[in-house]
């Protein structure tokens, strides 16, 4: 049996729904020294193939500890890393919320995401959801854990930017 | 297209006179070279890894995978041996086991209901006497003449590999005794999968057997390397060859770490990068082994890379998908009797390699590059020469593409490219 959730208030839902969507922006427009700023300072961010996940093995793609590897990958990639140049479109899908025992948010949201190449050519790079836990500190959202769960676990040519 | 033989091509192939220092690029590009290693390499006397033993543990279990463009799957059978064959059914050549996992005691193909044990052996015809005394298999039907296409089998460290030919030699003489150890120094010992992976890089196989070879690149392109004192030229290390010269492996000691001037004189991009970790667990690690070294790439022909980079190990298969494209599979292990805290250092230094590896992202692109680099030039040719023209190992140094002729000595003698 579903135990009924308790109701998430509608200004609850728009704080959340717009913080996630601003994670996606903050990612599009290639903001990517916002992006640890998105998650308490210990949070915790991992890609991860849905087969994985599942399986509770704990190796996915990506992941950090804390907002410091964050910022690591984010220096890497700005200015160690070589790849073609490309960006990212995030398309989100309504997520499903519940509200955890000490207040904060657990959500689901599905997600594709679409890369264009620096030749134009665009194609679907990413499908699968996010299951978050999200804080709030003074008000404010804050990612405390974010796994990204690929259903594409075979990735086209190479993943830099975070999802 | 099949093609049996160098004769065949329509376009005949010779080698340049300087030999393995020159890689003609037409080996990237065509498609019926492509078809003739699908011949004589694939199907040909080389050992090709299958899957690991983990990747089955229980009986009944299969796992699907491809030898070359070949689908395969691996089964267990109830007595715990290990079979391999061909997933086509020998009816009509469909593929018999859809998923790439499960656990069943036969499998059954879904066109006909044809049904093979865990041998591939055919125990069960749907409707062989017919219906009503009507239609059903001519009376001469053997069963015991149709099978699953079988390959012969032999494990090393949890390392399943499979041979169609019965001139392949046994795997510790294909893989040699330096070959051997270095396998049984990293994965002889009870073994745990940690997660896996693949991506699509969109270049030919044999680019990716270069670039696991490539030690002359590593810490020029991977700048987190170099940065991060991970790999470098100027840590003592070499490569190690097999006397086939097509396997190899490439080493370094951390510990031993001489900072040459080279590095920042030759302009090195890769040596520009001045950064301190901001969250420096990401390189916490332990001395796992104790011949002090911490970074070892080990590539067995044709298509398997093993690496342990500090305490991160894992198996990297690169399967071909046709004459441009390739999947690589990044297998990540630990160990058994692994403390808790050793599986988090696995895990963290997962990020150094893999699609999204801080030190091996690039390499999902640069074998590309060059795909798309030599496009239209087929009749030209790779220099290849770092480190001399001989194919003899280098154990004290990795300034060298001795490994990569290594390669292209071992891939002319099998392909019979004189
Ligand atoms: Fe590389």
């Amino acid at each position: 049996m579903v135990e009924a959730a308790p109701p998430i208030a509608p200004d609850s839902r728009v704080l959340i729904e717009d913080f996630l969507i601003d994670y996606a922006h903050a990612i599009d427009d290639g903001d990517l020294k916002r992006w640890p700023d998105f998650f308490t300072a210990d949070g915790v961010y991992q890609i991860i193939p849905r087969e994985s996940f599942d399986a509770g093995l704990p190796m996915g793609i990506m992941y950090c500890e804390g907002r410091g590897m964050m910022s690591d990958r984010v220096l890497a990639l700005e200015t160690a890393n070589i790849f073609e140049p490309h960006t990212y479109c995030h398309i989100l899908g309504r997520p499903r919320l519940n509200r955890d025992a000490d207040g904060a948010f657990k959500a689901r949201t599905n997600f594709n995401v679409f890369r264009t190449m620096q030749d134009g050519g665009g194609e679907m790079f990413a499908v699968g959801k996010y299951v978050d836990t999200i804080a709030l500190e003074d008000g404010r959202p804050m990612l405390r854990d974010r796994r990204v769960v690929l259903e594409s676990r075979r990735i086209d040519i190479l993943l830099v930017f975070p999802l | 297209m099949v093609l049996a033989a160098a004769e065949d091509l329509s376009d005949p192939f010779e080698w340049p006179d300087a030999g393995v220092t020159r890689v003609p690029y037409r080996l990237f590009s065509d498609p019926e070279i492509y078809a003739l290693e699908q011949q004589r390499i694939f199907r040909g006397p080389v050992w090709n890894y299958l899957c690991l033993e983990i990747d089955i543990p229980n009986p009944g279990d299969h796992k699907t995978t491809t030898v070359g463009e070949i689908p395969v799957v691996v089964t267990r059978d109830e007595n715990g041996d290990v079979h391999a064959m061909v997933n086509r059914c020998a009816h009509k050549g469909a593929l018999v086991c859809l998923k790439e996992r499960g656990n069943s005691k036969t499998m059954t193909c879904v066109y006909h209901s044809w049904s093979y044990d865990l041998r591939g052996r055919l125990k069960g015809i749907a409707f062989r006497d017919g219906l009503n005394g009507k239609g059903g298999m001519p009376e001469d039907f053997d069963r015991d003449k149709h099978r699953l296409e079988p390959l012969r089998i032999e494990i090393i460290c949890g390392l399943v590999f499979g041979t169609f030919s019965d001139e392949t030699p046994s795997i510790e003489s294909y893989l040699g005794e330096k070959m051997t150890a270095s396998i049984r120094r990293n994965l002889g010992r009870p073994l745990k999968p940690l997660g896996m992976h693949s991506q699509i890089i969109h270049n030919n196989w044999k680019l990716y057997a270069e670039n696991v070879r490539d030690s002359y690149h590593a810490t020029l392109l991977h700048t987190f390397y170099t940065t991060f004192k991970i790999n470098r030229l100027d840590m003592d290390g070499g490569i190690v060859m097999a006397d086939d010269k097509w396997h190899h492996i490439s080493f370094a000691k951390r510990k031993t770490l001489q900072e040459s001037e080279e590095y920042q004189n030759a302009n090195v991009h890769s040596a520009q990068y001045e950064s301190k970790l901001d969250g420096p667990e990401l390189l916490n690690t332990w001395d796992e082994y104790d011949d002090g070294i911490t970074h070892s790439i080990q590539g067995i022909f044709p298509n398997l890379a093993i690496h342990s980079t500090l305490n991160s190990l894992a198996v990297r298969f690169f399967a071909p998908r046709g004459v441009d494209e390739t999947e690589l599979f990044w297998i990540y292990l630990g160990c058994e009797d692994d403390t808790e805290e050793q599986t988090n250092m696995r895990v963290m230094q997962g990020n150094l390699t893999g699609t999204a590896g801080l030190v091996s992202l690039e390499d999902g692109c640069i074998n590309e590059f060059v795909q798309r680099g030599t496009r239209g030039s087929g009749d030209r040719e790779a220099f290849i020469e770092m480190g001399g023209r001989d194919v003899e190992p280098s154990e004290a140094s990795r300034a060298t593409e001795v490994a990569i002729r290594g390669f292209w000595t071992g891939y002319r003698r099998i392909m019979g490219f004189a």
